[in-house]
């Protein structure tokens, strides 16, 4: 009974041969404080079924009623996702036998989601936009947990039982599909990552869900098919599942176009069924056939009525619409003047958000920018933790960098200063004068040093005097050394070449 | 599965009835699937002579009541506690609901 094995084809050898045509399916889980239809707590790993209630556990009698936050996220990610948003549109059961969603049906959307027809610009590597046509956006309701007893690995083949924790069942989720994706070539894999990287980032700044792929707050499933290289023709496609990395989305795509390759050259036909991404080998294995869709009878949810949202409210909706990420990404490089690396670095130092705002509290983009990517990215570096949680604030690095420009601290004391504030030792001003950091502005004593210091080395001044300025520097090492390095050293040189003049 | 209510005789065969037998896990006999297909059959052309009084002008409706737009604040109520969670299960386990093995390939 054991299904014929096939080589893996070279991955050169498949784009040489064959077009793929990809097709992302990607889940979100809102972040709303309740469920989809009950005010049961979505919070991620609460105790086993503690978090359910009679309608969300399928109880009889129990009615649904929709949680307006997640509509309202629903349609902000579809105006995010340059959507058509449904004047109207109903909730539809889907039918399946599966002890994952206690009521026996899936309450989701069918032929009348909430938005449809958008696409997303995905920004390349190389800097090359590449559009994503999105079919639609809709919105269900998240399944139960199962863990499967006495099988291997935990797997439901071969399993004596199974253990149902109904927690997540009903948290709101969006479905994101896109239309097919045509015309990739080689670069299917690094399309199909750049495309959920995006759609992570968006649907991170709009706020509507932390976007944690090891959580599974966002899913995502991976359609591809491949056709005869120009045949122009859509093959027999697998949907694999359980990709839930960045960098697995890559690999899935690049093992099913391996696989399915050597299948079609080996003369085999391709099942279109769901397979399982493995991520310790980065390939897959096959789970089930597909179920056609009017093998899940769909029909209109009877017990919710229709959702229509109105003109006003769209429009309010996309007022609120932040700025989205490439653009705010583009518009920070003009502003700061970035080259496409500099840009690169600061993002993937996860530095853009913390220099924005140190600039937001006044700091110049430069000084702004410097502390964050040296001094403080290798404190960060040193504690092993990301840089945005340094136990610093943009406000306490501007107020730092604000005391430099003003010639109150030299860098050294700056670099001190901050040094206090992470320690914990409070805000940037107390640190400065319990550390006593700040440089001597007394005039009268700075002179005082000065003086001292051209005293003591009589012969410099008479270099200083005989036109060598460049001497003035033991002056002012000597001076720094009386005042503890808290000159500043402009300063001193200014008093010492008035003095030997 | 269209039925045109213009057509007479079965338009459901016995392999639909298995089909259909299938996906509500129900076990048919061969017998069944001859007098289910023709029982279901006049159920369909009983229900198709709707389409027969509803002309273009008439809506498909899915809802009696005329509302829409009902919502709910996000805010949070209280739920059971495991114990009344699984009170009603036939068996539990480790404060889960215990199921039988599940026959099929996960979802
Ligand atoms: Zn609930």
């Amino acid at each position: 009974m054991s299904a014929p094995v096939y080589d893996l084809v070279d991955f050169d050898e498949v784009v040489e041969k064959f077009d793929p045509a990809l097709g992302l399916e990607v889940h979100v889980e809102l972040s709303t404080k309740t469920k989809m239809f009950c005010g049961c707590p979505t919070t991620f790993g609460a105790e086993p079924n503690t978090q359910v209630c009679p309608t969300c556990l399928g109880l009889p009698g129990s009615l649904p009623v929709v949680n307006k936050a997640a509509v309202e996220a629903a349609i902000r990610i579809g105006l995010a996702l340059n959507c058509s948003i449904a004047p109207w549109c109903r909730f539809a059961r889907k039918n399946y036998f599966y002890p994952d969603m206690p009521k026996n049906f899936q309450t989701s959307q069918y032929d009348e989601p909430i938005a449809f027809d958008g696409y997303l610009d995905v920004v390349l590597d190389d800097g090359e936009t590449f559009r994503v046509g999105i079919e639609r956006a809709h919105m269900e309701e998240d399944t139960g947990k199962s863990v499967h007893i006495g099988g291997a690995d935990g797997r439901i083949h071969g399993a004596e039982y199974s253990l149902l924790d109904y927690n997540r069942a009903g948290v709101p989720l969006i479905e994101i599909v896109t239309k097919p994706i045509l015309g990739t070539r080689e670069r299917a894999p690094e399309i199909a990552r750049a495309y959920v990287t995006a759609l992570r980032d968006l649907i991170k700044a709009l706020g509507v869900s932390d976007v944690r792929m090891d959580q599974g707050s966002l899913r995502c499933d991976v359609n591809l098919s491949l056709a005869p290289r120009g045949s122009g023709e859509l093959g027999t496609r697998t949907e694999t599942k359980n990709v839930n990395s960045l960098r697995s989305v890559e690999r899935a795509v690049r093992h099913e176009m391996c696989r399915q390759a050597g299948v079609l050259l080996a003369g085999g036909e391709v099942v279109q069924e769901t397979r399982h991404f493995l991520e310790d080998t980065a390939s897959t294995r096959p789970g089930r056939r597909k179920e056609t869709s009017e093998d899940y009878r769909y029909f209109p949810e009877p017990d919710l009525v229709p959702i229509a949202p109105s003109e006003e409210w769209i429009e309010e909706l996309r007022a609120t619409l932040p700025e989205l990420p490439w653009a705010r990404r583009a518009r920070l490089q003009k502003e700061w003047q970035l080259s496409d690396e500099e840009l690169r670095d600061l993002v993937n130092a996860g530095a853009l958000d913390l220099i924005e705002a140190t600039v937001a509290a006044g700091a110049p983009a430069d000084d702004a920018r410097a502390w964050w990517v040296a001094y403080l990215t290798q404190q960060a570096n040193a504690r092993e933790i990301p840089l945005d949680e340094l136990p610093i604030t943009p406000a306490q690095v501007a107020r730092v960098i604000e005391l430099v420009k003003s010639g109150e601290l030299t860098n050294k004391l700056a670099r001190e200063a901050v040094n206090g504030v992470l320690a914990g030792e409070g805000d940037v001003d107390e640190v400065v004068a319990k550390r006593g950091l700040a440089v001597v502005s007394d005039e009268g004593e700075l002179v005082a040093a000065v003086e001292a210091a051209l005293a003591a080395q009589p012969d410099v001044v008479e270099k200083i005097r005989g036109g060598k300025v460049q001497a003035a520097g033991a002056i002012v090492g000597a001076v720094m050394k009386a005042t503890g390095g808290k000159a500043d050293a402009k300063r001193v040189r200014e008093l010492i070449l008035e003095r030997c003049s | 599965m269209s039925a045109d209510p213009g057509a007479t005789g079965p338009t459901l065969g016995r392999d639909e009835v298995a089909h259909l037998a299938r996906l509500a896990r129900l076990a048919v006999t061969e017998d069944e699937l001859d007098l289910f297909a023709r029982q279901l059959d006049s159920i369909i052309e009983w229900v198709a002579k709707v389409g027969e009084i509803a002309a273009a002008d008439v809506p498909p409706t899915s809802h009696a009541v005329p509302l829409q737009n009902v919502f709910r604040p996000d805010e949070l109520r209280p739920g059971l506690t495991q114990e009344q969670a699984l009170a009603g299960a036939p068996a539990s386990q480790d404060g889960r609901f215990r199921v039988p093995r599940i026959l099929g390939e996960e979802q």
